[in-house]
């Protein structure tokens, strides 16, 4: 922890440092442009991005302060990330028992998962995103949040259906053989033996699904503009350029907070099954 | 061996056709409205038509995607390096690669296009260069971090300096982790390099031909530019395992 | 099934069992040849041989984790699945199996549990079972925090669980350091002793089998078959001492002798192998 705020300290002074010393107009090689400009426009002072932070948003009564605007987007975009990933974990485990139980569908779902995994799906979002307002599901109108949800759970679901694969492919021969031994059926395998030692997978995967959630949601509301979202906010904010630019890293900073937190919560999730982490292999 | 190709390929083929097959059956029967989902039929008919922009864009992208792959991986490794020989930027780095991992550095896109200019494509790349970072530094130091006792052992009896202990025995045996780390590199390279595109900057590469085509409700072509933005993954896929392959058989 | 009808059956019966397995290339590695054994309720039976002679299939196959490709197995008079099924025998393999996630106790009482019997009973069960083993004051221990020693012992407890008729071990030993194991070795005579189960037990180790067992089974590889059986009895009361009585080494050379297919030189009989 006290590392991580040397780290931090660290790469402010670089910022300033560059700022402070490097060339004005950025530096090219060969029209590559390898170097930003060091402009109070292009690269603010962090001191007035923090004093940015607890300013009003703008120029109109009773605008809010930057700080607590970018904390409601992110407890907003947070909420819909959570439903993503649950949602997205749900059937992400759904799937891997269906894997399990059934040998043919794992060896003929497996091969296209695992190749989902290596090319952009993400690229769907503007897609999935023009859904908002069009679709009727019975009395469902969709609604462009639903459009987020939908983008986040997607690229949660991966990880979560790999990493609880192989957790429940997991345990060892002897420990099957066992269960065996004892005549019990494939379900009392699966809550005995197969979901406890799914969990040292499962942990990781949801880890990695929760960060791929929090960066789906941030994506898709950009691509929507759904407002009251933290990807919003980046592009807005962002969008007031060098008239105030020390405004639009409050967002960023909001976002790095929601990763942060999401990655907490699913740390304190996991020491809640430390008993199933006993043996567990370094990630 | 045939019988095994014909246990692992044929499955995963015929779902795959399947899927197809039916997608179009689905879009005709149940009258389903392109802006959902266009039939592969139309989709297919946007390729060919729209084949030339999509190259280019592809290009844009998977330059742009490969420039920030090559900067992120090499300053990764160095970095590495420096972590398993100095204890102290082992410590300041480890905390701030945790945090990185989770957070969405594509959110960065914005305020580094207002760095370096809109008009310049260093944003997308060192977007791709800090995403493609992580992996690629958390699985070398591994890698530098295993070199077993024995060899160390042996090229201390052979009163070998540091650099050749390094060169000799360490990198050799850090090279298969640094290739898992890039394995998984270069597909988050693709795919933040065309993220990075929606939040705005250049209008040449894949993810801004996408919104610009869901934008004008050109659906199929969207997904047009769908597919080329996969068929570029599977190439960086193929092209690192390629490599990978490469450097496992001359060990 | 009554305890009237189990005196009269043997607690496990094979006859003419054979086991191939289909080798990738075509030509099948026969694991058993028309194999017969029989074991009486209560009798301490240990398989020996070298490696390949089959003795763990054998186990497998009598305890229904492998089929046999012909002959027979019954076991109290049953299908070896129906005798499964109905949990007439407790296992122990090489390594101790334990699941990581549970506790000395909860280790023990898992077939306990798997089977439904209620909580309260489950609890007296599983402290009657610790104590059995000497492993009371570890009862909440998990098993990382054991030694390999206590771990096989838990295993043991955990094979006991159910009062089976008949104990199945493969190797239960086999990863353990000398003075361990033969601590072990007289724990489990006691505790064979005190449950009256019948016991197959599968051991690489001369000393071993002689020490543990009423008969010795000696089984030869390529293909795999009985090669003779001898009979031990060396009376109930074996203890420390047993180890350094000349009867035992006699009783050692007489199953290296056959495990080598010729009479060793007779001054090899002091020679004992200890493993």
């Amino acid at each position: 922890m006290g590392w991580g705020v040397v780290g931090v300290v660290a790469l402010g002074l670089l910022w300033e440092g560059y700022k402070a010393f490097g060339p004005v107009g950025g530096f090219d090689v060969a029209g590559l442009q390898l170097l930003p400009r060091t402009t109070d426009s292009a690269m603010p002072h962090i001191a007035d991005m923090v004093a940015r932070a607890f300013q009003p948003v703008n120029s109109a009564p009773g605008s809010p302060a930057v700080w607590l605007a970018v904390s409601t987007a992110a407890l907003s975009s947070l909420g819909t990330a959570s439903m993503g990933l649950v949602l997205g974990s749900g059937v992400g485990v759904a799937l891997a028992l269906v894997m399990l139980r059934f040998r043919i569908a794992r060896s003929a779902v497996l091969p296209w998962l695992i190749l989902s995994q290596t090319v952009p799906l993400i690229a769907l979002a503007p897609l999935v995103v023009s859904w908002g307002g069009r679709l009727q599901l019975g009395d469902l109108t969709w609604e462009r949040w639903m459009s987020v949800a939908v983008i986040a759970s997607y690229l949660a679901f991966f990880p979560v259906a790999v990493g609880a694969l192989r957790g429940l492919s997991s345990p060892d021969t002897i420990h099957t053989e066992l269960m065996h031994s004892y005549a019990v059926g494939w379900w009392k395998t699966l809550v005995f033996l197969r979901l406890p030692s799914s969990v040292p997978y499962l942990l990781p995967a949801v880890r990695l699904g929760a960060a791929s959630a929090i960066i789906g949601t941030v994506v898709a509301e950009v691509s929507t503009g759904a407002k009251g979202g933290i990807g919003r906010l980046i592009i807005e904010y962002a969008q007031s350029g060098s008239a105030d630019p020390a405004k639009a890293w409050s967002p960023i900073a909001g976002a790095v907070v929601m990763g942060l937190v999401a990655a907490g919560i699913v740390a304190a999730f996991g020491a809640t099954l430390g008993r199933f982490r006993r043996n567990e292999v370094a990630a | 061996m045939n019988a095994m190709i014909v246990r692992r390929v044929i499955p995963p083929v015929l779902l795959g056709l399947a899927a197809l097959v039916l997608w179009e059956a689905l879009v005709i029967v149940a009258d389903i409205q392109p802006y959902l989902l266009p039939a592969p039929t139309a989709i297919g008919a946007q390729l060919a038509m729209v084949a030339p922009a999509l190259l280019s864009a592809m290009a844009a992208t998977g330059s742009n995607a490969l420039i920030g792959l090559v900067a992120g991986a090499a300053i990764a490794v160095t970095f590495a390096l420096l972590a398993s020989r100095i204890p102290a930027i082992d410590h300041l780095i480890a905390p701030i690669v945790a945090a990185i991992a989770v957070v969405p550095i594509v959110a960065l896109a914005p305020v580094l296009t207002s760095m370096f200019g809109a008009t310049s494509e260093s944003p997308r790349r060192v977007v791709v260069a800090i995403v493609v970072f992580v992996p690629v530094f958390v699985n070398a130091l591994r890698g530098l971090r295993q070199v077993r006792p024995v060899h160390r052992d042996l090229m201390r009896s052979y009163a070998a300096t540091n650099g050749q202990l390094t060169r000799h025995v360490t990198l050799p045996g850090a090279l298969p982790f640094v290739m898992t780390g890039l394995n998984v590199a270069s597909s988050l390279a693709v795919i933040s390099a065309i993220v990075a595109e929606y939040f705005g900057g250049l209008q040449n590469g894949l993810g801004s031909r996408i919104t610009s085509a869901a934008a004008n409700s050109a659906y199929p072509r969207a997904w047009a530019y769908v597919v080329g933005a996969i068929v570029l993954g599977l190439i960086f896929y193929g092209i690192t395992l390629a490599i990978e392959a490469a450097t496992n058989r001359r060990r | 099934m009554t305890n009237a009808t189990t005196a009269s059956v043997p607690a496990v019966d094979v006859r003419g069992v054979t086991k191939t397995f289909p080798s990738r290339r075509g030509d099948d590695v026969t694991a058993l040849l028309d194999v017969s054994l029989s074991v009486h309720a209560g009798e301490f039976v240990s398989l020996i041989g070298p490696s390949g002679c089959g003795k763990s299939t054998l186990l497998r196959i009598i305890a229904d984790l492998d089929s046999p490709t012909s002959g027979e197995v019954s076991v109290f008079g049953k299908s070896a699945s129906g005798a499964r099924r109905d949990q007439d025998y407790g296992i122990a393999f090489q390594s101790a199996g334990l699941l990581p996630w549970r506790t000395v106790a909860a280790n023990i009482e898992l077939p306990l549990q798997l089977h439904g019997m209620t909580r309260p009973a489950r609890r007296a069960r599983v402290s009657e079972l610790v104590e059995l083993v000497g492993l009371s004051s570890f009862a909440s221990s998990y098993p990382d925090q054991l030694s390999g020693g206590m771990q096989q012992r838990v295993a043991i407890a955990r094979a006991l669980a159910e009062s089976p008729r008949l104990l199945l071990m493969d190797e239960p030993f086999g990863a353990l350091d000398e003075m361990t194991r033969e601590y072990m070795q007289s724990e489990l005579v006691r505790i064979a002793d005190e449950s009256a189960a019948a016991v197959v037990f599968v051991t690489h180790s001369i000393p071993e089998a002689v020490f543990l067992s009423n008969r010795v089974v000696v089984m030869s590889p390529r293909p795999g078959r009985i090669q003779t059986i001898v009979d031990v009895d060396l009376g109930s009361n074996r203890g420390e001492r047993l180890r350094e009585d000349a009867h035992f080494f006699e009783k050692v050379t007489i199953v290296r002798e056959a495990l080598h297919g010729t009479p060793a030189p007779h001054s090899a009989s002091r020679g004992v192998d200890h493993r």
